[in-house]
């Protein structure tokens, strides 16, 4: 038996469209990271407090301002950079696009710098208490995961200026947009935990 | 690959076993040192679960599932490669552990922690050299692969079904698939939160359980059975899908209640994480937190009552076939229940009190484990293994296999539950005379032999049909759903026109073309 035979039947709905493979499993990786980072921060909320000893998050946290309107506005130049690739905009994709790179890196150094200052001055370290040890974790892999983000833009950014992506490639945009998304929204998270609940 | 590699480090991992019994037989025997009595029961259940269990199921679903559902392939081939290298990776890393330096007693230093590695006893302090560390990195190596493979398993289901095939026509077994994978997606990441926090205590003096610092090390406890409780049933849904397979097709009638068959798993995934603290009942939560775990652990054992009538309604009134695949099938139906009967028992906070770490809680998980999985994997693979070689197993072996391993199995773990409600613990290296242990061990060693001779009439089945069994044709037991409508083995594109179909069992349609199901459905 063949299946070239008749496992065709006469009625059927003639629309068969199903979601694309691309999308699935970008969401089935943004459900597997949350649940990733679900665990850092229930370390972090259950530990609020229960330092033995300084440094403590009041006398030494200084809210990320600039840092986190960086990131935060990375997430609209992408969305302007998805809209001018959709146009073949190709000039208007390149600003927003290394836009968006630009404003993650320095999201990225001003944390670097943040880091130094808690580590040099009052000596908050990962191995100080509680607080060092899910402060950094917590916070460094949320930074991994923009810097692999980075990693995906600036590739995207080479291949471009390289004139290797075409218009049908727009999908993939919009798959590598809703990731640095997620990693948006993850920092949202981690700032409220961090700054406003844990201090 | 998956599949081959998980039964050679089954292999393995019951030879370990094999030595732990030898071990245990008669009391104060000296044929293992204590240290390396726990680097065998560290390996041994950290090889049955991680290196056994995930690939197996993990190379049945990247196997089965496009040819059920009318698909060339997985949604993404590569990284179907790339899951299958890190498990394979992960394994030998693990196993490097035993050649990486020498351990105190010179046998090498492999993790000797446990399978589930509670701290404070895997802090650098109490763990020294670097055995735990070969633990807890080729688990996060592993973990990516598992995560990577439902990852492609979702996104072939969803996206690459063929035309005509609505979510609730598709076969039980790809239902199940989703869930077991959805599943990993949200248990598997605080295995991999929890290693890395491990790693950064013991590298970089991070607090996370050092209770000197006010940690906590029952938080470990807490990370890791939210990942190891809904784990335990990532490895039995497979199994179940096996059997939702297997058992309609040798009572010749479809299943009984396809519907409520995926609410049912739908509702076991989201109920088990929702029970891990039962493991922990010793720990000394509060009544309200015993409780709530002690309910919900009553809660998941509805829907898994609910699909074992279920498969016992499917074969009432029908034609039963008692081929191995369907011997194994009914052998995982009687075992599982009473494993599911002693899990109910354990659920009972004041019960497990008394039997928590004894070897009452060695049985029962066995049973699910060995009794349950292992059965369902075995009716899985006679089932299968004409479609993927275009040979049948040889049947008189197969019934060798079923009746010795039965037989064996019941030999092993039967008498350990009443060892353990006599009191004995496990992680135990050996026991004095006079407590009345003795006979159960016994017992329970002799059924390795059993046991043991089945797995090779197993193997020698495996092997020797490869090349001498009876060829399969495309459908050997007449069943109906995609994958039996390719040759045997099927070509590498799997279909040559991808199908249409108007059922959930489109061979039967083709076959019986003046009784479709599509008139029922």
């Amino acid at each position: 038996m063949t299946n070239a035979e008749a496992l065709n039947s006469p009625v059927e709905p003639a629309e068969w469209r199903l979601p694309s493979r691309g999308a699935v499993a970008v969401i089935c990786l943004i459900l597997t990271e949350t649940a990733l980072f679900m665990i850092f921060v229930v370390a972090y909320l259950y530990y609020i407090g229960k330092s033995l000893s300084g440094p403590y998050p009041s006398e030494v946290l200084e809210t990320p301002v600039i840092a986190t309107v960086c990131l935060l506005s990375s997430s609209l130049t992408i969305v302007l950079a998805e809209r001018a690739f959709g146009r073949a905009n190709a000039g208007g994709f390149r600003l927003w696009w290394a836009g968006t790179i630009v404003l993650g890196a320095v999201f990225l150094a001003l944390t670097a710098v943040e880091w130094r200052r808690l580590i040099t001055g009052p000596g908050l370290t990962i191995s100080a208490n509680l607080f060092g040890t899910t402060f950094y974790s917590l916070v460094g892999l949320h930074a991994s995961h923009v810097i692999v983000g980075l990693i995906l833009l600036t590739l995207t950014m080479i291949l471009f200026l390289l004139r290797r992506v075409r218009p049908e490639h727009g999908e993939r945009i919009k798959l590598i947009s809703w990731y640095w998304h997620f990693v948006d929204g993850v920092w949202v998270v981690v700032f409220t935990v961090v700054y406003l609940i844990g201090r | 690959m998956y599949i081959g590699s998980g039964l050679v480090f089954f292999v393995i991992a019951g030879l370990l076993a094999s030595v732990m019994r030898l071990q245990l037989a008669v009391p104060n025997n000296g044929v293992v040192s204590p240290q390396v009595f726990n680097r065998l029961f560290t390996m041994h259940g950290t090889t049955m679960v991680f290196l056994v269990g995930m690939p197996i199921i993990a190379g049945m679903m990247n196997y089965l599932v496009p040819l059920m559902i009318g698909a060339r392939d997985m949604a993404f081939p590569r990284l179907n490669a790339f899951g299958f290298w890190m498990f394979f990776f992960g394994g030998l890393l693990l196993y490097f552990s035993y050649l990486a330096g020498p351990g105190i007693s010179g046998a090498g230093s492999a993790p000797d922690v446990g399978w589930f590695a509670y701290t404070p006893l895997t802090a650098r302090a109490f763990s020294r050299g670097n055995s735990t560390d070969y633990w807890s990195l080729s688990l996060l190596v592993t973990g990516v692969g598992s995560i990577v493979s439902a990852i492609n398993v979702i996104a072939t289901a969803v996206s690459l079904r063929c035309k005509g095939m609505k979510m609730m026509r598709m076969p039980l077994f790809v239902w199940l698939s989703i869930i077991t994978s959805f599943m990993i997606l949200l248990a598997l990441p605080p295995l991999s939160a929890a290693q890395i926090m491990l790693q950064l205590d013991r590298f970089l003096g991070s607090r996370f359980f050092d209770t000197q610092a006010g940690g906590s090390a029952v938080l470990w406890q807490h990370f890791f059975w939210i990942f190891g409780h809904p784990e335990v049933y990532i490895l039995m849904i497979p199994a179940f899908a096996c059997l939702s397979e297997i058992v309609p097709v040798f009572s010749r009638k479809p299943i009984f209640g396809y519907p409520i068959m995926v609410a049912a798993t739908v509702m076991i995934g989201f109920i088990s994480v929702s029970v891990w603290a039962h493991h922990m009942f010793t720990i000394g939560m509060t009544s309200v937190g015993n409780t709530f775990f002690a309910i919900s652990t009553f809660m998941v054992a509805v829907p898994t009552g609910i699909k074992i009538f279920n498969w016992l309604g499917t074969m009432y009134g029908g034609k039963l076939r008692f081929e191995p695949p369907m011997l194994f099938c009914i052998g995982f139906l009687f075992q599982f229940l009473i494993a599911g009967l002693t899990g109910v028992m354990l659920g009972m906070a004041p019960f497990d009190w008394q039997l928590h770490d004894s070897y009452f809680v060695v049985a029962h998980f066995h049973y699910t484990l060995v009794g349950g999985f292992l059965f369902g994997i075995f009716a899985g693979i006679y089932y299968w293994y004409p479609k993927a070689v275009g040979r049948m197993l040889d049947r008189r072996l197969g019934f060798w296999h079923f009746w010795l391993i039965a037989i064996g199995f019941h030999l092993t773990f039967d008498p350990q539950h009443f060892a353990g409600i006599l009191g004995m613990p496990r992680r135990i290296y050996t026991y004095d005379e006079g407590r009345g242990w003795e006979v159960y061990n016994l017992i329970s060693s002799v059924g390795v032999i059993a046991q043991a001779a089945g797995i090779m009439c197993f193997v020698v089945n495996l092997i020797r049909s490869y090349w001498k069994g009876e060829p399969a044709g495309e459908d050997p037991w007449d069943a109906w759903t995609l994958e039996w409508s390719t040759t045997s083995p099927p070509p590498e594109y799997n279909f040559e026109t991808l199908p249409v179909v108007r059922s959930s069992r489109p061979l039967w349609d083709l076959k019986h073309p003046e009784d479709p199901d599509w008139r029922y459905e």
